[in-house]
């Protein structure tokens, strides 16, 4: 596998040099501890958003940091969660006095290395409130298992949520917010090849010429079952059936619907499944109210794509049009 | 007795068990896992090691040790080593340590894993490894009011061997590797295998004290 990088173990830091030599108006670097905070720093009186998790998944999380959006990133090593130190700092570092809110993807280090440093905060005498996110249905969630990951409804989450707190919300009232479209939301993905992480220096997990792993998580965690790859039509309705049938979504549902490039997947083909996620929702009687197309939650190289689906309130929809002005997302900013 | 400098070289010969097991660490993380766990550990032991000298007791050097695992391991594992590290220390007599104290620490340690973690035996995780090590110290100093150190640590680091070893037909209930489910099976947990490292490593460093 060829990569543009100089050394495996130097990966993260050079990309957020220049991640911070390439955005001076709208975040700053940290290191040691490693967190990204918007520019301007704590605001005060509104609550701090926070998010973080292991890098590989650009733009999500520093790409999110900024005006309207996340107020600080935390990110780990590729793929690996971050520490709690960097999320502590990260944490006073956007405490306005209203609160912080973590949102945390459920993966067990990313959930345990937030809730040591939720306790170290609170110890030093900040409001914290954490929201898991859990949206992919490729997982049983029983407890058997870790649970369902999260994933493509990070995004959309941090968008509202970050409207909400630059609008005004108290701490719990956008904690409940996250809490309530996390509820609402389903997603989906599929891999037609494997990434490579730097440092391992071989592919995650093998996959043949003509094979596709359905329900991929964006680490390359296994999916529901490795098929024959197949049209693009057929590709989406694998996806869209399971996230329509899990909440469920029905008649009349207003939705935001993401369709997600995994990184490796050009925007021509993201369109191109578009139309047809559009097409399942519809003939399931959904309102496709906003949509979301592009790579925003990538997992390196892997080619692939992900569909998401939030249920959208007149409140979620006023909060989605709000402006943002991040290096990963804009708009009416 | 196990002395301040005791615990030093038993943090040593861990970190430098890590540092030498690191690539088969990974391996074992690759089917079940995302392949970092080698990574994560030596990073993490490295800077426990980094940590040591600043420290003037048992229980000192206990809680740097879990600082550095806290902030640099990254994963599930430095939580949880980190954890285990702390709750340890918290237990540590003032100066020097018997077979009973030991035990008591390793115990409150493995305490707190679960109480982070929520994982129970059988679960395919760390704590696989680590309960029939911190139970065969607890037996020992039960059997004996002040043991033989040396035997007891080869004791409990056996046991632990076996725990590590009976994760390999267990389907995985915490962490990453539950995601396979049924497919988790026939793969040796990677933590259960780094905390046979932990407890082998005191066996070896502490066999003077
Ligand atoms: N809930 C848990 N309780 C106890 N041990 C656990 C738990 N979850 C995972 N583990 C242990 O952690 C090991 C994996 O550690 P590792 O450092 O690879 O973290 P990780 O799960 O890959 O974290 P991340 O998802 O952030 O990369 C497993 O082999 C298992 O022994
Ligand atoms: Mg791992």
């Amino acid at each position: 596998m060829k990569k543009l990088i100089n050394n495996p173990d130097a990966v993260v830091r050079e990309s957020l040099q220049g991640f911070a030599a390439a955005h001076p108006d709208l975040v700053q670097v940290h290191f040691d501890p490693t967190y990204v905070v918007r520019a301007d720093g704590a605001q005060d009186g509104k609550v701090g958003v926070v998010s973080g998790g292991g890098s590989g998944h650009e733009p999500m999380h520093n790409g999110y940091v900024g005006r309207g959006m996340l107020d600080a990133a935390c990110p780990g090593e590729v793929f690996t969660s971050p520490t709690p130190d960097q999320m502590q700092a990260a944490t006073e570092a956007v405490d306005g006095g209203a609160g912080v809110l973590h949102l945390v993807k459920n993966y067990t280090g990313d959930v345990m290395n937030f809730d040591m440093a939720a306790d170290l905060a609170e110890d030093g005498g900040t409001d914290v409130r954490s929201v898991v996110i859990n949206d992919d249905v490729a997982v049983e969630d029983s407890t058997y298992t870790a649970g369902r990951r999260g994933v493509g409804a990070t995004v959309l989450i941090e968008k509202i949520c970050g409207a909400a707190a630059a609008d005004g919300y108290a701490l719990d009232d956008v904690a409940d917010l996250a809490a309530a479209c996390n509820e609402d939301a389903r997603s989906m993905g599929m891999a037609l090849t494997s990434c490579t992480v730097p440092s391992a220096g071989e592919p995650t997990f093998d996959l043949g010429e003509e094979e596709m792993e359905i329900g991929i998580g964006i680490h390359g965690e296994p999916g529901r079952e490795r098929k024959d790859i197949a049209p693009a039509d057929e590709v989406v309705d694998l996806l869209m059936e399971p996230v329509i049938a899990d909440r469920p979504f029905t008649d009349g549902d207003d939705v935001l619907l993401f369709v997600n490039s995994m990184g490796g997947t050009p925007m021509i083909e993201l369109y191109l499944a578009y139309r047809k996620a559009v097409e399942v929702a519809e003939a399931h009687g959904l309102n496709v109210v906003r949509n979301l197309v592009g790579p925003y939650i990538t997992s390196l190289e892997m080619a692939g794509m992900s569909v998401t689906l939030l249920q959208m309130t007149e409140e979620r929809i006023r909060l989605w049009d709000a402006p943002v002005h991040t290096p990963g997302l804009r708009w009416g900013a | 007795m196990i002395s301040t400098e005791d615990i030093r070289r038993w943090i040593r010969s861990y970190a430098d068990r890590i540092a030498e097991q690191k690539a088969y660490l990974t391996k074992l993380d690759s089917p079940i896992g995302d392949g970092d766990h080698g990574q994560n550990m030596n990073r993490g032991m490295q800077a426990a090691v980094a940590a040591l000298e600043d420290a003037a007791t048992p229980a000192a050097t206990l809680q740097a040790v879990a600082m550095g695992l806290i902030s640099k391991t990254g994963g599930a594992s430095g939580p949880l080593y980190g954890t285990f590290f702390l709750e340890a220390a918290k237990q540590a007599p003032a100066d020097a340590i018997d077979g009973a104290d030991w035990a008591a620490m390793m115990r409150a340690g493995l305490d707190g894993v679960q109480r982070r973690g929520n994982a129970q035996p059988g679960d395919k995780t760390m704590v696989d490894a680590l309960t029939p090590g911190v139970e065969a110290l607890e037996q020992a100093a039960q059997d004996s009011p002040s043991p033989a150190l040396p035997d007891i640590l080869q004791a409990a680091a056996d046991a632990t061997r076996e725990g590590m070893e009976a994760t390999v037909p267990m389907v995985a209930r915490k962490g990453r590797a539950s995601y396979l489910g049924e497919r988790s099976k026939g793969h040796q947990d990677p933590g259960a295998t780094s905390s046979y490292y932990l407890f082998q490593a005191a066996a070896d460093s502490l066999t003077s004290a």
